[in-house]
């Protein structure tokens, strides 16, 4: 079996029933979807599939098509996504669990829609669960990005 | 206590901490300072100054030991550090350092004292000096409890100014020019004639200098860093998905498990069948600990996989089976017997509830998980030198000496790699995940195992909030408050989980009370009752302990007082209030949030104060009644903790804190069936999601006259001031959490 994260091609030897997120974690070390609830309650472990946001906890490696971007693949220190500048510009994070899933969901959503009402923000986001509760700063920081986008 | 003021300060002081500590002490092992752990194992051309400060030729370290669970702390701790040493963030490089009694928590006194947080008179403060000492000489690092800040606030600027004004020593010595000539910023020391020396080039030359250890820290109009936004040092990692945690540590020929004990806490394990799990894809071992088995594997997932497939026979639960007679029990212990302690007695509650017509009504707050996003982990390797341990943990000294406990080995010999934590709540206190995955390393000598708890198996074995029941009696009288009798009857969350690190705490727990008594109004008739139920399940700390429900069971039956007696639940709770910082506090979130504006005819707002950690902190909720439930619309939140370090955190930190408390007061809790938690998952206890989150506004205000944390305090007026919202908007008076139990939130 060959996927590709991040732009790198990688060869497994795994069953195909394993979830994507434990093939990211333990079997490449791409630690930054994280393991949260296991049963697509809270986002924790979401990736893009060819752009699209994928609770990785909820893919079998075997069925996957398609290239993965984790939060590593998204930008980088020198060039960080506009999304995770936001992110970085309103001090979202407390513990930052939830943040990698939380970014990835938000970028998504503004490649889709990159000029969001609060409702639509509130919508896309709503399975990403918070336990620190950033949730007034992960809306300003969507907002913060959205408009930055339309900025460039 | 009255008769301590006849003895000097320090006679009280050694001689009442001998008494506590059973070991007789001297004044001279009270005041001696501990060793310098980094002293221990310096590398060539490393020079340390404190136990905060170690710098080489190539960089300088800030030990930061208190464990970061999101809370900012190990940003916190190097600001404070920095803002002495003339050191500017990215200069630096940090690490937790290894446990060291030098990390002694010099605040963890202030809340085990059994005083309220608002009395500095002299009983109190020499009680709190004798419970520190103690602390000290147990030599007890840890982080919790709100503390982190208080116990930073001074003596890592002092370390920061030893450190700095030890480096101009050296710079003097080396150049000949005298000390007060030099100057010190940027992490360098700089000459009168331009030239600098980097703090790595003084290294050496700082390595032979004396110590400076009088120093005089800067006062607040000089400082550049304290109460001036920051960006906290690990914000850019958490952004990018490169902050490692406990969880994504990886150690050179590691192992996955994972394990499975009895779901009824506590409870055998009488037999299992793991046959068809043996034979499962990458499964390399599986072995028995106690109550229950750990699956080792290849990869975490092929292990929860392989324990999923393990058929088990489960002994009962040492508590009762189901939660009717865990609430039976604590309705059975209103009773003299059970009597923990009379925490307040003002005016004559007897009489006054004679005079008029008495108004009673009787709470509950639940079982509450931690349920942190970052389930249960910890990687072990187990040699016949040493142990190390990989994970994040509030309490070093408890990890060590649990690991050691299992393999044999002296606490000193377990090296622990503090780690950050993806949210603890008071989870990453308990040591029971420690001793599961050392009992697994310890059958696999040599092998670094990681052990990780499934979301399930973290419910399973939470340590949850103990469940409590109040019982109130008040009368009003002339359109005020006129009397409350408060009894407040639950299981000792002391007890319980001090019980576990082998300690039987004296005296009644502070804990059953808490957020209740210790308000400071002027209630005319006051008393507050706590009575110690027996044993339950097993409880622990979870955010703000005890106050989020004992504070629910005093704010909303004052608020029940206020509406009988016909007055506005703002301007009765400032007339009672006799403390002048809480006075502004209540006065600040009236302020800012319009109180008595005009509001929709099917909205509601609702007040409450609770002080905790002694932080006074008011919040005021607004709702409205839609057709699809209760919506939150807005939260004003005004708290006073003397100083805030960094505006930006603090404002981050109360805005969670509100969340935390309104979304547990919304939909959570655990109950027991047949000995385990019903709760399997964040779907059956999921707090607040983003589309229930009301626009919060925070006002901290610094007139008290102790620095505190804000970690825990924002938690408990939530729930009040959501009940009392509800009231207003609905006319529902909701005397038990989850409120879900009563009404639809949308």
């Amino acid at each position: 079996m060959k996927i590709t994260v991040n732009g790198n091609r990688h060869e497994l030897d795994v069953s195909p029933d394993m979830p994507l997120l434990w093939v990211l974690r333990d079997e490449l070390n791409v630690t930054g979807p994280k393991y949260g609830c296991g049963v697509a309650q809270c986002g924790a472990c979401m990736v893009h599939v060819d752009g699209e946001a994928v609770l990785s906890c909820q893919m079998p490696v075997g069925d996957l098509e398609g290239e993965v971007i984790t939060i590593e693949g998204l930008g980088t220190p020198e060039a960080l996504h506009v999304v995770q500048q936001a992110w970085v510009e309103q001090q979202v994070a407390q513990c930052g669990y939830c943040q990698s899933g939380q970014i990835m969901q938000a970028a998504a959503l503004l490649q889709e829609n990159p000029d969001p009402s609060d409702a639509e923000i509130d919508e896309a986001m709503s399975g990403n669960l918070c336990r620190c509760g950033t949730y007034p700063r992960i809306r300003t920081a969507v907002k913060t990005a959205s408009a930055s986008m339309r900025r460039a | 206590m009255g008769r301590v003021r006849t003895f000097s300060r320090r006679a009280f002081l050694v001689g009442s901490a001998s008494i506590a500590g059973g070991v007789a002490f001297g004044v001279f092992k009270v005041n001696t300072p501990y060793p310098n752990p980094l002293a221990e194992n310096l590398a060539d051309g490393e020079v340390t100054f404190n136990p905060w400060v170690l710098i080489d030729g190539n960089k300088v370290t800030l030990i930061t030991p208190h464990a970061d669970k999101g809370q900012g702390v190990m940003s916190m701790q190097a600001a404070l550090i920095a803002e002495e040493l003339d050191i500017e963030f990215g200069q630096f490089e940090t690490s937790f350092g290894d446990p060291s009694p030098a990390y002694w928590n010099t605040a963890m006194a202030d809340e085990a004292a059994p005083f309220m947080a608002t009395d500095q008179g002299r009983t109190a403060e020499a009680a709190r000096t004798v419970i520190a000492s103690l602390v000290k000489l147990l030599g007890m690092q840890g982080t919790g409890g709100s503390t982190a800040v208080p116990d930073s606030y001074v003596k890592l600027r002092q370390a920061g100014a030893m450190a700095r004004e030890t480096l101009k020593r050296a710079a003097s010595e080396m150049t000949g020019v005298s000390v007060g000539q030099l100057t010190t910023s940027g992490g360098a020391v700089h000459l009168p004639d331009g030239r600098t020396l980097n703090y790595t080039e003084l290294a050496q030359a700082a390595s032979g200098a004396d110590p400076v250890l009088r120093v005089d820290l800067r006062a607040p109009s000089e400082w550049r860093m304290i109460g001036k936004p920051m960006q906290r040092l690990d914000i850019l990692a958490k952004s990018m998905g490169t902050q490692a945690y406990g969880i994504d540590a990886r150690v050179e020929g590691m192992v996955h498990a994972t394990v499975k004990t009895n779901p009824r806490q506590g409870g055998m394990l009488n037999g299992y069948d793991a046959e068809a799990a043996k034979a499962m894809p990458g499964v390399l071992k599986i072995v028995p600990i106690s109550n229950g088995v750990a699956v080792v594997a290849s990869n975490t997932w092929y292990a929860f996989q392989a324990a999923e497939a393990i058929g088990f026979d489960w002994g009962p639960a040492p508590y009762p089976a189901g939660q009717d007679q865990h609430w039976e029990t604590l309705s059975a212990s209103f009773s003299d017997k059970h009597l923990d302690s009379n925490w307040r007695d003002d005016g004559d509650v007897e009489a006054a509830l004679g005079r008029g017509e008495a108004i009673s009504a009787e709470y509950r707050s639940p079982y509450v998980a931690h349920a942190p996003m970052e389930p249960l982990n910890a990687i072990v390797r187990v040699t016949d030198a040493m142990v190390e341990v990989w994970t994040g943990h509030q309490m070093p000294t408890v990890l060590q000496r649990a690991v050691a406990g299992v393999t044999g080995h002296k606490p000193s010999q377990v090296r622990f790699h503090n780690a950050f934590i993806g949210g603890s709540f008071g989870h990453r206190l308990e040591a029971e995940y420690l001793v599961q995955a050392a009992q697994v390393a310890v059958q696999m000598k040599g092998v670094p195992v990681k052990m990780t708890y499934s979301r399930e198996e973290d419910f399973a074995h939470d340590f949850p909030r103990h469940i409590s029941m109040g019982r109130a009696t008040g009368t009003v009288a002339g359109g005020r408050v006129e009397a409350i009798d408060l009894q407040i009857a639950a299981p000792s969350v002391v007890q319980s989980q001090m019980g576990r690190a082998g300690l039987s705490p004296p005296g009644p727990d502070p804990q059953i009370a808490a957020g209740s008594w210790n308000n400071p109004y002027a209630v005319p008739n006051f008393r507050m009752r706590a009575y110690r139920a027996p044993p339950l399940a097993p409880v622990s700390s979870w955010r703000s302990v005890g106050a989020p429900g004992a504070g629910f069971f005093f704010d909303s039956f004052l608020d029940e007082l206020i509406h009988a007696a016909g007055a506005d639940p703002m301007a009765e709770r400032i007339r009672l209030m006799r403390h002048d910082v809480s006075r502004k506090v209540l006065e600040a979130v009236a302020e800012m949030s319009s109180w008595g504006g005009e509001l929709a005819p099917n909205q509601g707002r609702g007040v409450a104060f609770v002080e905790s950690f002694g932080v006074p902190t008011a919040e005021v909720v607004e709702v409205t009644d839609t057709e699809h439930g209760i919506r939150i619309d807005r939260v004003w939140v005004a708290c006073d903790v003397g100083q805030i370090v960094d505006p930006v955190n603090f404002e981050n930190l109360v805005q969670g804190g509100a969340v935390f408390g309104l979304g547990h007061a919304m939909n959570c809790e655990i109950t027991y069936s047949d000995g385990m938690a019903e709760q399997v998952n964040y779907f059956d206890a999921e707090a607040m999601r983003m589309p229930q989150c009301p626009e919060i506004f925070v006002k901290g205000l610094e007139n008290g006259p102790k620095i505190r944390g804000i970690g825990e305090p924002p938690v408990p007026p939530a729930a009040p001031a959501l009940a009392n919202a509800i009231f207003a908007a609905t006319g529902q008076r909701i005397r038990e959490m989850p409120f879900s139990r009563h009404v639809g939130f949308v």
